[in-house]
């Protein structure tokens, strides 16, 4: 394989289980060093994408490739450099912080010496030094979530693989993963992740692909992506209504596109400000104005007419 | 953040893992079941011992005494001799079935170990041999002690007591294969209590273990023939006795490795069904 081929290439990748197709001939390449992301909401086949890309899962078609190789005939040697943060944590919860990595070091064929060398390195990274040796089971749920990405690290792995890395997070346990994620990044590990959270893929993924019902429905940088698929600004409007959909008539062409919510009104628009203006003066009077920048939440909407978490 | 460590990576240190033969993906798997036992060692010994010491009490000199004086003994034997090598084939069984049951279920569903090796290079006949490897250990740990205290009681008449090792080992395999084959089918522990009530139970009563098999009406013989428990059981009290009958046991031997294999082909099966989807 030359340098310039993609990690992850995979073309027609289809899915099925039963008579539902999960993953609908998706194709998508990931180039070497780079942060790239599934966004899409629940059940947009994303945690079935990343099953067959971390070879644990076989394709029903299409082609997939890691490193070159096919995960058909050569998945231990590909997950040998991979490291897999599953969706739900697969850690032993009785046993202690740094047996769960001694424990998953020795499946990559590492010594018990190399194993203990490296779960020290792996400890410090996620900041569970002082939990070394306490179970993991009153850990809390930020610190599990650290331990399963210092456990996914043992391998040395050259992609890491993320699949809704920080559900069920408080914000702050989230940005200490978040940074955690970056100084990886930054040393040169690829990094592939699903999530179903705008600020999440904005704040990661360089490159990312918008998933629903099993197809890509777009795929670009986040920035192009605001770019292309929504406005610069976003007036929220909030009225005293119970459905906001009758009022949609009066603001309709106040700005390039409008969208109801159930409790707001969105008017895309490059300026919000002026926009507010013209709301007012059209005499309509909400309860509240609130002018934003788009975000991948609003390509999202603008894309399938729904939002990504509800 | 406090904290500025900076993690040796791919692309800072290589040091890629030495190649690691297929051949030897098994052991890790194993080294984990050994791991989790490490921290309840103590107490599985403890009632490891104190199974045997048990049944050699009650049955042995409590009923033993009783058979003895009432009718001289089984065969001529006398009961305690009679009963111990079945009540050792038995335990294998017990332990097997225990062993094989809940952990192989939960490392499906609740822990999901298995789940968290496959993301690895570790394969599912890599996971099937290292975990019944790990049973079998523990068979062999329980079938030792047994054969120890057995010996402090006097309830061994031939040192060929000591090739009832392997056999029940074997004994005891021809029951974690099959359970781990119909665990990996189960949504829930429900099917265990059915197996342990409805199997387990009736085996370990109806297999020769406590009386000469002819003492069954005919029609049941051939259910005790069937089931690996009264291979154990009789090639176990041919050994401790001291009159090996070498064909019965080559027979017993080849019947309970037929077993062994043909469930480790459907234990792949169910295994690859439930975790490669």
């Amino acid at each position: 394989m030359t340098s310039d081929e993609p990690l992850i290439h995979a073309s027609g990748l289809t899915k099925r289980f039963g008579d539902f197709e999960a993953v609908k001939a998706i194709d998508f390449a990931v180039q070497r060093g780079e942060a790239f992301g599934f966004l899409g909401p629940n059940g947009a086949g994303k945690t079935s994408t990343m099953r067959m890309v971390g070879c644990v899962s076989p394709a029903t078609g299409g082609e997939l490739r890691l490193f070159g190789l096919d995960p058909a005939t050569e998945g231990p040697r590909i997950r040998a450099r991979l490291g897999v943060v599953p969706q739900k944590d697969t850690l032993d919860e009785e046993l202690t912080v740094e047996e769960n990595i001694w424990v998953y070091g020795r499946y990559f064929g590492l010594s018990k010496p190399q194993v203990r060398a490296r779960a020290t390195e792996l400890l410090e990274f996620a900041q569970l030094t002082e939990r070394a040796r306490s179970k993991v089971e009153p850990l809390s749920g930020g610190m599990k979530r650290r331990l399963t990405i210092a456990r996914s690290l043992v391998n040395d792995p050259e992609v890491l693989m993320l699949d809704e890395p920080t559900t069920g997070l408080d914000p702050q346990a989230r940005h200490v993963l978040w940074d955690r994620l970056f100084r990886l990044k930054r040393q040169g590990v690829t990094l592939v992740l699903t999530t179903h959270y705008m600020d999440e893929a904005e704040q990661l993924c360089d490159r990312l692909v918008v998933m629903d019902h099993g197809e890509i429905v777009a795929e670009g940088s986040p920035r192009d992506l605001i770019r292309e698929h929504s406005t610069r600004e976003v007036l929220e409007l909030r009225f005293d209504v119970d459905d906001h959909a009758e009022l949609a008539g009066r603001v309709d062409g106040l700005g390039d596109r409008v969208e109801v919510l159930p409790d707001r009104l969105l008017i895309y628009t490059d300026d919000g400000d002026a926009a507010g203006e013209k709301v007012h003066a059209a005499g309509l009077e909400p309860l509240s104005a609130l002018v934003r920048r788009s975000t991948l939440e609003d390509v999202f909407l603008n894309l399938t007419g729904r939002t990504l978490v509800d | 953040m406090a904290a500025d460590p900076t993690l040796p990576t791919a692309a800072s240190t290589r040091n890629t893992p030495e190649p690691f033969p297929r051949s030897r993906r098994w052991q890790p798997v194993f080294a984990f079941w050994a791991t989790q036992y490490k921290r309840t060692w103590q107490g599985n010994v403890v009632s490891r011992f104190l199974m045997p010491v048990m049944f050699l009490l009650a049955m042995g000199l409590g009923l033993g005494s009783l058979v003895d004086s009432s009718s001289g003994g089984v065969d001529g034997m006398p009961y305690l001799q009679y009963v111990v090598p079945g009540i050792l084939a038995a335990q294998s069984m017990w332990v097997a079935m225990g062993e094989s049951s809940y952990t192989v279920l939960g490392a499906i569903r609740w822990q999901m170990q298995y789940h968290a090796m496959l993301a690895t290079p570790i394969g599912v006949a890599d996971i099937l041999i290292g975990h019944i490897g790990w049973v079998a250990s523990q068979i062999a740990l329980a079938t030792g002690i047994f054969l120890a205290v057995g010996a402090a009681f006097g309830a061994w008449a031939s040192w060929w007591v000591l090739l009832a090792l392997p056999l029940t080992v074997l004994t005891g395999l021809a029951f974690t294969v099959p359970v781990f084959a119909f665990a990996a089918t189960q949504e829930n522990d429900a099917g265990f209590s059915i197996m342990f009530r409805f199997v387990m139970t009736p085996l370990f009563l109806f297999s020769g273990t406590f009386f000469p098999l002819d003492q069954l009406p005919a029609f049941l013989r051939p259910i005790a023939w069937v089931t690996p428990l009264w291979h154990g059981v009789d090639g176990n009290r041919d050994l401790a006795t001291g009159s090996p009958d070498w064909l019965h046991l080559l027979g017993h031997t080849a019947y309970l490795l037929l077993v062994v294999v043909v469930t480790g082909w459907l234990a792949y099966k169910a295994f690859r069904r439930r975790l490669v989807v």
